[in-house]
C-alpha cells in the first residue's frame, strides 16, 4: 500500500520513525482501526477509498474499513489477515509504520515476524468479549520479543453503550495481566473504530475518559535506540580477503569500537587490537576511526587471529560468556513439539551451534497459564528450555545485553522458535545474582500464580516463594488494616512496620494502638533521622512544606522515604496495601512487581480490589479502621498534608491538595511505566 | 560522532543482508533492472564488499527498454566493473494468454527469468523490491523462498525475526533476497542524493512529465511532474498522493493482476 499524506509539516526536519505492530484477537477490529486511522490522517492515496467502496458495491457487500488492508485475494476471500502487511502513516510528530499482524493462531509465526521488527505495540481488545486467549498469547509474545512500549485500545465501545464501568473492568483485567508479564501499557484507551470514536478525535460519548486518543498515544511513542551504552559486541559475519587486507565484517550490536581498542574474541578468548576501520568509497576522506552500535562495518586487527563466522568481538574488559549450556525462555512455532533429547540448532547473532535439549520447565500453554508442566513444548507454547551445546557459543544473559542475549532455535532445517537467554553456564555455575530481568520474570511468574487466589492465600504463597525477609509497611489506612488482619489471623511470618513521620493524626495513633491491642502484636516503628529532621526544619521552617513542591518532596524524603529505606534493608519482599484504582497514577499497580531499584519483589495483595470490596470485608470482619475514613478522609497521610475529599473526588485528592497535578506520591511507591 | 540517521540505519541493515546472503548461499546474482532501486542495491553491495561485487549482476532483457536505459547499462557495467549477464525473454506467444495484455507483456520477463534460473542454477537472487511499493510486496520476507518454477507461496512463508534468516533450499528451489525491502521511494531518492548515485535521466521531468518507475517502453507511462532534479523529486514525494506504480499499466488491469504475476514468479 502506498500511502502518503499532505501535511504542513511534511518537509520539516527529520521526524522519528516508529514501527508499531498491531495485535489482538482476530475479531477484535484490528483492520478496522487501521483503516480508520489511515483515512482520518489522510494517509490514503487519492481515490483509494472510493475505489474500494465501488468494489464492495460491485460484489454486493457493504463497505468495511478493514477492506483497505485486505489487499490479497486470499485474505479477502477468507475475511481474515493471514500475513503481516506494513502500512505507512504520518502523524503530527511521527512517521509510523503500522505492522498489521494476523490474529489467527495458525499464523503466529507471521505475527512473530511482524512484531520482532517493531519498536512498540498496539494491542486491541473487544469491549464486549474482553481478553481472549489470543490477547493473552500476544501479550506474552510481545514481552518475549523484547517489546516494552504498549498501547491498549478497548475497541467496539459502541457495542457496550460507551459504558465507563465496562471499560474500567476490562482495563483493570488487562493491566493486571500485563503487570504479571512485567509490562505496563503507556495508555489504555476506549474507542469505537467503526464509528471513529476516540481514534483521532475525542468523542462526546467517551467524554468520561481522561487520556489520549489512539492517534495521540501513537504520536508519543519513540523508536528503539541502538544499544551504545552497553559493552562492545560485534559478531563476525564473514572474513573477507578481496585484496591484501584481511577484513572482519559484521554489525556492531552494542557499544563502540575504535582503532586502537583492545578486543577479546569470544568464545576462543584471543586478544588483539583494532588496527583500522575499513570503508568504501575510500576517496571520501580519511578512514573512520570509530563506529557505533547499529553500523555494519569492517575492521582489521593488529595480529592474525583464528576467526570464524559467529565469533564475537567484545570489549576486552567486559566480554560475553562462552556458553556450553544455556537456559532460555522460548516460544515455539514448529508444528512438531520440542522434546527433551531433541537435537536443535542454537543461533545467536551470526553464530550457530548444535545442541541437545536437556530440560524443559514450565511448559505452560500461553493461553492456559495454569497448565501442568510437561517434557515437551507444543506449537505456540512457551517454556524455559535448557540446552547442552556441542561447542561453546558467545552469548549474554538477556538482561545484560538484549542483542546477544536472544536466541533463535532451528529445528528440522527451519527457524522453529526463539526467546530470551535467562542463564548461561560456561564454567558449571549459573549466575546467582537477582538480575533485573530475572526479578521481572519471577514477578511475572508469581503474579500468574497468585491472580486467582484470595488475598490471604496470596500472602501465604508469597511468603513461601520468597527466600529471606519480607516487610509489610502500614500507615493504618483501610487497605493496610485488611492486609494486617490477614497476616495476623493466618500467622504469616512477615514483619509489620510503620513509618512514624511525627506529624500523623491523633486518630491514626489511636488506630495504631487499637490494632496492637486487637491482634496482640507490636508494630515496629521507624522514625526520621533526628539530624536530618533538625536540618530540614531549620532550613524550611516547621510547616515549610506548603511553600513549594520541592519543599514538600524534601519533607517527604526526610520523614518517609529515608526511613523506608532502613525498614526495607536486607528485605527480599515488600507487601503494600496499594490498589490500582486509588488514582489514575496508580492504575499501573500490579499484583506482584519487580522493584528493580530496591532489588526486591513487591506484593500488593489488594491490587485488583475495589474500595467498596475492601470496606465490606473490614466491616464484616470487624477490622479496626481509622475513624477519619468516616468523615471524608479516604487516603490518610500526615495531618498537615491530608484533608477530607468531597463525594466524587478521586481518592487521593486529599493528599497535598494544594498541588494540582495528578501525581500525588511521596516517593515510596514508583508506579511502573511512569517517569 | 553524530547520531545515526534513518539512511545510516537502512544502509547498515541492507549491508547486513548482503553479507548474510553471501555467507550462506553459493550461487548468487543481483537482478539489475537498471532502475533507481537496483542502482542503489549495487551501491550498497559495493559498500558491503568494499568496492567490487563478488557475484554477477543479471539483466533479464525484454528488448523493449528505453534507449536511455541501454546506454546507462553499457556505461555503468564498465565503470562499476560489473560481471554482467544479459538474458533474453521469450516471444509473447509463449506467455499465459489469460492475462490482460500489459500483464501478459510483463509476464514475459518472468519467463525470461525462469529460463535464466534454469541455465545458471542460481540458489540466491538479490531483488530490489520494497514493501511500500505495492500491498503484496509488503508481505515479503527478506529471505523469500521460491519453488522450482519460481513461484511464491504466500501462505507458507517462514518465520523471520531478529535478523535470523532461513537459508534452507528445497531441491530445485531458490531464494529471493531483498536487501532494500524496508526502504521507501523517498529513502531511495534521499540516499541517491546523499551518495551521488547516477540515475537514468528519464526520472527527471521534461515538458511537465517524468517517469517515476521504469519498465518496458510500451507499458510504462510518465506521470505529471515538474521535478527536474533529485531535490525536486524528494520535495514532490513529500506531498504526492498517487502511487509509485500508477504508471505501470499491468497493475491496474484487474484487481488481482499483480498478485497473480507475483505468485507465478514475478518480482
Amino acid at each position: 500500500m502506498n500511502a502518503h499524506l499532505v501535511h504542513p509539516l511534511a518537509a520539516a526536519a527529520p521526524r522519528p520513525l516508529v514501527r508499531i505492530v498491531v495485535v489482538g484477537h482476530v475479531d477484535h477490529g484490528k483492520s478496522t482501526l487501521i483503516g480508520r486511522l489511515l483515512a482520518e490522517t489522510g494517509s490514503l492515496p487519492d481515490g483509494k477509498l472510493d475505489q474500494l467502496k465501488a468494489v464492495s458495491a460491485r460484489r454486493g457487500m457493504s463497505f468495511e474499513w478493514s477492506f483497505l488492508l485486505d489487499a490479497l485475494q486470499a485474505e479477502r476471500d477468507q475475511g481474515v489477515t493471514i500475513d503481516t502487511s506494513q502500512i505507512r502513516l504520518r502523524t503530527p510528530g511521527r512517521d509510523l509504520v503500522l505492522i498489521d499482524a494476523p490474529g489467527h493462531v495458525e499464523f503466529l509465526r507471521n505475527m512473530v515476524t511482524g512484531a520482532a521488527q517493531a519498536d512498540a505495540a498496539l494491542l486491541i481488545v473487544d469491549a464486549v468479549d474482553g481478553m481472549r486467549e489470543q490477547t493473552r498469547r500476544h501479550a506474552r509474545l510481545l514481552h518475549l520479543l523484547g517489546l516494552r512500549q504498549l498501547v491498549v485500545v478497548i475497541n467496539k465501545m459502541d457495542r457496550v453503550g460507551y459504558d465507563a464501568g465496562r471499560f474500567g473492568a476490562i482495563e483493570r483485567e488487562i493491566r493486571a495481566h500485563l503487570a504479571g508479564l512485567g509490562l505496563a501499557p503507556v495508555a489504555v484507551i476506549p474507542a469505537s473504530a467503526r464509528h471513529g470514536d476516540g481514534v483521532t478525535e475525542p468523542a462526546p460519548a467517551l467524554a468520561w475518559h481522561v487520556g489520549p486518543t489512539v492517534l495521540a498515544a501513537l504520536d508519543a511513542l519513540t523508536p528503539a535506540q541502538p544499544t551504545t551504552a552497553l559493552p562492545l559486541r560485534m559478531p563476525v559475519q564473514a572474513i573477507y580477503k578481496f585484496d591484501d587486507r584481511r577484513i572482519l565484517a559484521g554489525r556492531v550490536e552494542s557499544g563502540w569500537i575504535a582503532a586502537g581498542d583492545e578486543v577479546v574474541l569470544v568464545p576462543s578468548g584471543q586478544h588483539a587490537r583494532v588496527r583500522s576501520i575499513e570503508a568504501w568509497p575510500a576517496e571520501d576522506g580519511p578512514k573512520p576511526d570509530v563506529a557505533r552500535a547499529g553500523q555494519s562495518i569492517g575492521i582489521t586487527l593488529d595480529r592474525e587471529l583464528f576467526v570464524e563466522r559467529g565469533d564475537v568481538l567484545c570489549a576486552a574488559t567486559a566480554g560475553a560468556g562462552a556458553a556450553r549450556r544455556l537456559t532460555a525462555r522460548i516460544f515455539w512455532l514448529h508444528d512438531a513439539p520440542l522434546a527433551v533429547g531433541d537435537e536443535v540448532l542454537v543461533r545467536i547473532a551470526a553464530a550457530q551451534v548444535r545442541g541437545t535439549v536437556a530440560r524443559i520447565r514450565d511448559a505452560a500453554d500461553l493461553a492456559a497459564p495454569d497448565a501442568a508442566a510437561s517434557s515437551v513444548v507444543a506449537q505456540n507454547n512457551v517454556a524455559d528450555v535448557e540446552i547442552a551445546l556441542a561447542t561453546p557459543i558467545a552469548a549474554d544473559v538477556y538482561a545484560a545485553n538484549p542483542r546477544t542475549g536472544r536466541v533463535v532455535i532451528g529445528h528440522a532445517d527451519r527457524i522453529a522458535g526463539g526467546g530470551l537467554v535467562l542463564a548461561l553456564d560456561s564454567a558449571g555455575v549459573a549466575p546467582t545474582v537477582e538480575l533485573p530481568e530475572i526479578l521481572v520474570r519471577r514477578a511475572a511468574d508469581l503474579a500468574r500464580d497468585l491472580v486467582p487466589l484470595a488475598p490471604v492465600e496470596r500472602l501465604a504463597r508469597f511468603r513461601a516463594a520468597v527466600e529471606g525477609r519480607i516487610v509489610f509497611t502500614t500507615s493504618f489506612g483501610l487497605e493496610d488494616q485488611v492486609v494486617l488482619h490477614h497476616l495476623c489471623e493466618a500467622g504469616i511470618d512477615i514483619d509489620i512496620v510503620t513509618l512514624d513521620t511525627g506529624r500523623l493524626f491523633p486518630e491514626t495513633y489511636a488506630t495504631w494502638e487499637e490494632t496492637e491491642r486487637r491482634y496482640g502484636r507490636r508494630v515496629r516503628a521507624f522514625y526520621p533521622r533526628h539530624d536530618a529532621l533538625e536540618a530540614l526544619v531549620a532550613a524550611q521552617g516547621i510547616n515549610g512544606f506548603y511553600q513549594s513542591r520541592e519543599a514538600r518532596l524534601g519533607c517527604c524524603d526526610v520523614r518517609k522515604v529515608e526511613p523506608l529505606a532502613r525498614a526495607l534493608a536486607e528485605a527480599r519482599g515488600w507487601v503494600t496495601g496499594l490498589r490500582a484504582d486509588q488514582s489514575a497514577h496508580r492504575r499501573g499497580v500490579g499484583l506482584v512487581e519487580a522493584d528493580q531499584e530496591r532489588a526486591l519483589l513487591k506484593l500488593s495483595p489488594l491490587a485488583d480490589w475495589s474500595r467498596e470490596a475492601v470496606r465490606a470485608f473490614a466491616r464484616e470482619h470487624e477490622v479496626p479502621t481509622n475513624p477519619l475514613h468516616e468523615t471524608g478522609f479516604l487516603s490518610i497521610g500526615c495531618a498537615p498534608c491530608t484533608r477530607a475529599v468531597r463525594p466524587g473526588e478521586p481518592e487521593r485528592a486529599g493528599r497535598w491538595w494544594w498541588e494540582d497535578d495528578g501525581k500525588k506520591e511521596c516517593g515510596l511507591h514508583r508506579v511502573v511505566g511512569t517517569p | 560522532m553524530r547520531e545515526l540517521d534513518r539512511l545510516d540505519e537502512l544502509e547498515a541493515q541492507s549491508i547486513f543482508v548482503f553479507r548474510e546472503a553471501f555467507a550462506r548461499l553459493k550461487r548468487l546474482a543481483l537482478l539489475w533492472s537498471l532502475g533507481k532501486d537496483s542502482n542503489v542495491m549495487i551501491w550498497l553491495a559495493r559498500k558491503a564488499f568494499f568496492g567490487r561485487l563478488p557475484f554477477p549482476v543479471m539483466h533479464v532483457d525484454t528488448g523493449k527498454k528505453f534507449p536511455e536505459m541501454y546506454a546507462f547499462r553499457e556505461r555503468y557495467a564498465a565503470e562499476w566493473d560489473l560481471d554482467l549477464i544479459i538474458e533474453p525473454c521469450p516471444p509473447i506467444d509463449a506467455v499465459d494468454p489469460t492475462l490482460p495484455p500489459a500483464a501478459r507483456s510483463a509476464a514475459r520477463k518472468t519467463e525470461g527469468l525462469k529460463a535464466a534460473l534454469a541455465k545458471h542454477r542460481f540458489d540466491g537472487l538479490f531483488a530490489g523490491i520494497r514493501r511500500d511499493e505495492e500491498a503484496t510486496r509488503a508481505k515479503e520476507r527478506v529471505f523469500s523462498p521460491r519453488g522450482p518454477h519460481g513461484q511464491w507461496d504466500v501462505r507458507a512463508q517462514p518465520a523471520e525475526f531478529w535478523d535470523q534468516f532461513d537459508a534452507r533450499l528445497p531441491p530445485g528451489a531458490h531464494l529471493r533476497v531483498h536487501p532494500i525491502l524496508h526502504w521507501t521511494e523517498r529513502d531511495i531518492w534521499a540516499y541517491t542524493r546523499r551518495e551521488r548515485i547516477p540515475i537514468i535521466p528519464l526520472y527527471l521531468a521534461r515538458d511537465g512529465k517524468r517517469y517515476r518507475s521504469l519498465g518496458d517502453a510500451d507499458i510504462t507511462f510518465p506521470v505529471a511532474s515538474q521535478a527536474r532534479t533529485v531535490d525536486e523529486i524528494i520535495a514532490e514525494l513529500d506531498i504526492t498522493r498517487t502511487s509509485e506504480r500508477a504508471g505501470r499499466a499491468m497493475d491496474h488491469e484487474a484487481e488481482d493482476a499483480f498478485e497473480r504475476l507475483r505468485v507465478s514468479g514475478y518480482l
